[in-house]
C-alpha cells in the first residue's frame, strides 16, 4: 500500500463524528477567548476614558499575548489545543503560543540558536507575510492618494 | 448599557470569534493544514478585508470577535499602512509594522522570558 492509498483508507475510516466535535470544541474555545479579549478591552476603556482606540486595542493585545505565553510555559495552552484545534490558534494567544512553545522547547539547544533562533519557527513566516503585504498594501494606497 | 446590552454584545463576540476559529478548524480538518499556514492565511485574510475596507464593518458587529483572532493583526498592519500614506512614501512603508509594535514587542519579550523560565514538558501524543 503506498502513502495515498494510506492516506485514502484513513480517511475512509476515521470516524465522521469526530470533526463535528473537533469544529464545535474550536468554536466554542475561540468565542470564549474572544469574549475574554472584549472584557479587556472594555476594561479598558473604563479606565482609560481619554484613550484612544488604537490604544486600547493594543493594551488588550499585549494583555491577550501576555496570557498565551503565560499559560504556556504553565503547560495548560497546550492541553487547551489538543481539545480546541484551531479555537486555541487562530486567536493572538495562539500566536503566543507559537512563540512561547519552540522557544522553551529548544531551549536545551541554548540561548542563542536554540530558544531565539527557534522561537520564530512559526512566527517567523506569519511576520514576513504581515510586514511585506502591510508594504504593499501602503504603496498602492500612496501611488492611490498621489494620482 | 442595560444588562441584556452587554449580553447582546458579547454574544456576538463569542459568535463571531467561534466562527472565524470554527472556518480555522475546518481548514485543518479538510487540507491538512499546519498550524503557520492557518495563521498566515487568517492573517492576510485580515490584511485584505481592511484593505479594502470591510473590517470596520465587520469589527462593528462583531468586536473583539474579529481583532483578537490573527485576523486582526492583519487588519492593524494594513489600516498603518493605510493611516501612513496619507502622509508619504516612507510613512505608508513603515507605519504597518510600526502600529503592530507593541503586539510584536510584547509577544517577543513575553515568548523570551516564558522560556527562561519555564521547563519544557514532554509532549505526550
Amino acid at each position: 500500500m503506498d502513502g495515498k492509498a494510506y492516506c485514502e483508507y484513513v480517511s475512509k475510516t476515521a470516524p465522521r463524528t469526530a470533526e463535528l466535535k473537533t469544529l464545535l470544541a474550536a468554536f466554542c474555545v475561540g468565542g470564549v477567548i474572544c469574549m475574554l479579549g472584549q472584557g479587556f478591552t472594555d476594561l479598558y476603556a473604563y479606565l482609560l476614558p481619554q484613550a484612544e482606540e488604537s490604544l486600547v486595542g493594543s493594551l488588550t493585545s499585549m494583555t491577550m499575548i501576555f496570557l498565551g505565553a503565560l499559560f504556556t510555559g504553565l503547560g495548560i495552552y497546550d492541553k487547551i489545543g489538543s481539545v480546541a484545534g484551531a479555537g486555541s490558534i487562530v486567536p493572538i494567544t495562539g500566536f503566543a503560543n507559537s512563540i512561547a512553545s519552540p522557544a522553551m522547547e529548544f531551549r536545551k539547544e541554548g540561548i542563542v540558536f536554540g530558544l531565539m533562533a527557534k522561537m520564530f519557527v512559526i512566527a517567523g513566516p506569519v511576520i514576513v507575510t504581515g510586514v511585506v503585504s502591510s508594504v504593499i498594501v501602503g504603496v498602492i494606497y500612496r501611488v492611490i492618494a498621489v494620482a | 448599557m442595560q444588562w441584556w446590552e452587554y449580553l447582546l454584545k458579547y454574544g456576538k463576540v463569542f459568535l463571531m470569534g467561534g466562527a472565524v476559529c470554527f472556518i480555522g478548524q475546518l481548514l485543518i480538518n479538510r487540507t491538512k493544514m499546519t498550524s503557520a499556514r492557518i495563521l498566515v492565511t487568517f492573517l492576510l485574510l485580515g490584511v485584505v478585508l481592511e484593505a479594502v475596507g470591510v473590517f470596520s464593518h465587520i469589527k462593528e458587529w462583531g468586536g473583539a470577535g474579529i481583532t483578537v483572532p490573527i485576523t486582526g493583526f492583519g487588519s492593524s498592519l494594513a489600516k498603518g499602512a493605510i493611516d501612513g500614506s496619507k502622509i508619504s512614501l516612507f510613512h505608508a512603508v513603515t507605519f504597518g509594522l510600526a502600529s503592530v509594535s507593541a503586539g510584536l514587542t510584547a509577544a517577543i519579550v513575553c515568548g523570551f522570558l516564558v522560556a527562561l523560565i519555564f521547563k519544557s514538558k514532554p509532549k505526550k501524543l
